[in-house]
């Protein structure tokens, strides 16, 4: 039951805004992942969340109650680190138990909670390894239950499975995103893959250089991408630059009606969105590579002017390299001054 | 027909190995044999190879003497003065250098390598000449104030590299969970350092133990530590068992570091005190 506010928060490290202006609410229960490219202020967003640094302006309230000034031991907040800080000399049941020891709870009522939350990440009866003992997986389990185990009010989760391999790291995403709705915990989640957001989160905010590009449900973030960056950085995005005029965008040999003002553009077309057609002649471009995925393939194509996009074709059996195509947008946007300007259908 | 399912190359001898352990063995433990066999010579005549008669004769002895018991007792009650005292205020320093950012904190820390960089006599006897004028030569303070130069280095650069070897996240996880920043101190961060520490203890205990310049330059005529004793009876006593024996006496406090190192410190964390 708690709902995280954060007001007009700014971190200045030196000359560099590491955190501009950064405005969010997020609800009781929702699950929001900070997503950006490293460097974009999300993990020192987290950070001041949690305690660790000090914003120079705005307020961070939790359940209404400001926490701006409070030291990390005093806030509501239980964060999971990257490289899961396990405290190597105490064992599992130790690393788990250490907060509730700081509380004064009673030994008994201790295990009885240590047990109930190793059952809940799936660690049964490891409460007497070590934490050298488990594998990669294993100690990020223990870090989590580490920070459930106070049932604190928001959890923060700062790029957990990053040092995990791809096959662990989907499995572990599943097991976080089920706790976190069987618990109905307010979560904030870091991350610098999109795969990760886009499967787990009820919302995305997407960060560049310590500002907000956009915040939307993933299905919106792939459809409707507010700015090109964001456009380009959730999934892949064809960005053709070029000029309109007489309400036709042009690039290269490039040319298709777009019902806007004259002027500078970009010219968005997801690959799958771009559908391809062999040409007699040269054709609007030239095919420069064929990958084949089996399921699909991904050709790349080359304008005359040496710029290179992608299309996606149901076979890639049916196409060669150096093989001349016409070029057909069936969904697409335009872009003008970091904003939508239009938007196909 | 069965083929073992496991290849295993021929086992090569390594020659540069042995080469090295027999130089070592031959170093290190021939003398100690020597020392040994002389500490329990009661008859040991030229040219014979082995003593003509092993016996405890020059134990009794030695350990008859006064001035042998009161130097067993000097010394331990110098070097274990000198290693609380310098874990006292080195420790704390050590933790400022691996922590905190204040200025001149490279100078500062690279001084301490100075103690160790020049020639020690003569530091020694410009320190000398400086105690004479405040009455502390030939008195116990003294030597614990020249011996005390001689810790810095184990006693801040060990601990400062066992520190800072432990993860900051660490230290922050225990505040996530609700730790006051000196109950970090306490749970994490002198466990997680810990066992290079106690290495550094130890080491700064047997270097103290061991010491002579410092101890007697300062020291003397008043105070007698073993080591300085042995090098007396070495010098003015014709009787080379004398020696012996109190040499052998000297190796205990060694034999029960290394155990203790066995037992309490990990080959690793001992090593990574010295940058390893």
């Amino acid at each position: 039951m708690s709902v995280l506010d954060i007001k007009g928060v700014t971190k200045q490290f030196g000359n560099v805004r590491a955190v501009d202006s950064f405005a969010l609410t997020v609800g009781d229960g929702e699950l929001v992942c900070l997503l950006g490219p490293s460097g974009s202020g999300k993990s020192t967003l987290l950070r001041m969340i949690g305690g660790f640094e000090t914003p120079n302006s705005g307020s961070i309230t939790i359940d209404g109650e400001e926490v701006i000034h409070l030291p990390p031991e005093r806030r509501p907040t239980g964060m999971v680190f990257q490289s899961h800080a396990l405290w190597t000399h105490m064992n599992v049941f130790k690393n788990i138990a250490f907060g509730l020891k700081l509380r004064r709870i009673p030994a008994a009522e201790i295990k009885r909670r240590v047990d109930e939350v190793l059952d809940l990440v799936g660690l049964t009866g490891y409460g007497n390894r070590q934490t050298h003992q488990l594998s990669g997986g294993q100690q990020q389990r223990v870090a989590l239950a580490r920070s459930l185990v106070l049932e604190p009010k928001i959890l923060l989760l700062d790029e957990p499975f990053a040092s995990l391999d791809q096959h662990l790291r989907e499995r572990l995403r599943e097991e976080v995103r089920d706790i976190q709705q069987r618990l109905q915990i307010t979560t904030l989640f870091v991350t610098h893959g999109q795969d990760e957001a886009l499967s787990m989160a009820d919302r995305i905010v997407v960060l560049r250089d310590g500002r907000i590009e956009q915040v939307a449900a993933p299905d919106i973030l792939y459809r409707e991408p507010a700015t090109p960056f964001v456009a380009g950085f959730i999934g892949t995005m064809n960005l053709i630059e070029g000029e309109v005029k007489d309400k036709r965008f042009t690039h290269s040999n490039f040319s298709h009606p777009l019902p806007i003002a004259d002027g500078p553009a970009i010219f968005a077309v997801r690959p799958e969105a771009l559908t391809i057609a062999p040409a007699s002649g040269e054709g609007t471009a030239k095919i420069h590579r064929v990958t084949d995925y089996g399921t699909h393939g991904l050709v790349d194509l080359e304008l005359h002017d040496g710029t290179r996009y992608k299309s996606m074709v149901p076979e890639a059996r049916d196409w060669r390299s150096g093989q001349p195509v016409t070029l057909t947008p069936r969904v697409y946007s335009a872009y003008r001054n970091n904003a939508v300007a239009y938007r196909s259908s | 027909m069965a083929v073992d399912s496991t290849y295993r190359p021929p086992r090569e001898i390594d020659w540069t190995g042995i080469g090295f352990a027999v130089v070592l063995t031959i170093v290190i433990v021939f003398p100690l044999i020597v020392v040994g066999l002389w500490a329990f010579a009661d008859v040991w005549r030229y040219p014979s190879v082995l003593p003509q008669q092993f016996g405890l004769r020059f134990w009794y002895q030695t350990l008859s003497r006064p001035d042998v018991w009161e130097s067993i007792t000097t010394s331990i009650e110098l070097s274990v003065t000198v290693t609380l005292i310098s874990a006292i205020v080195c420790l704390p320093a050590a933790f400022a250098f691996a922590r905190l950012q204040f200025p001149f904190r490279s100078l500062l820390f690279f001084s301490f390598i100075a103690g160790q960089a020049f020639p020690k006599f003569g530091l020694l006897v410009a320190i000398a000449g400086i105690f004479l004028s405040l009455n502390l030569i030939g008195t116990f303070w003294g030597v614990v104030l020249i011996q005390l130069v001689g810790t810095l280095l184990y006693m801040i650069w060990i601990p400062v590299a066992a520190f800072q070897g432990v993860s900051p996240r660490m230290e922050e996880a225990a505040r996530d969970v609700g730790a006051s920043p000196l109950r970090v101190f306490w749970s994490i961060t002198l466990p997680q350092a810990g066992p290079t520490i106690g290495a550094a203890v130890l080491l700064t205990f047997v270097n103290t133990f061991y010491e002579t310049e410092g101890a007697w330059l300062i020291g003397a005529p008043a105070v007698h530590t073993m080591p300085i004793l042995m090098i007396s009876f070495i010098n003015n006593q014709p009787v080379i068992q004398y020696g012996a024996v109190l040499s052998a006496i000297l190796w205990l406090p060694s034999f029960f570091a290394l155990l203790f190192a066995r037992r309490v410190i990990s080959g690793g964390s001992f090593a990574r005190g010295f940058g390893a």
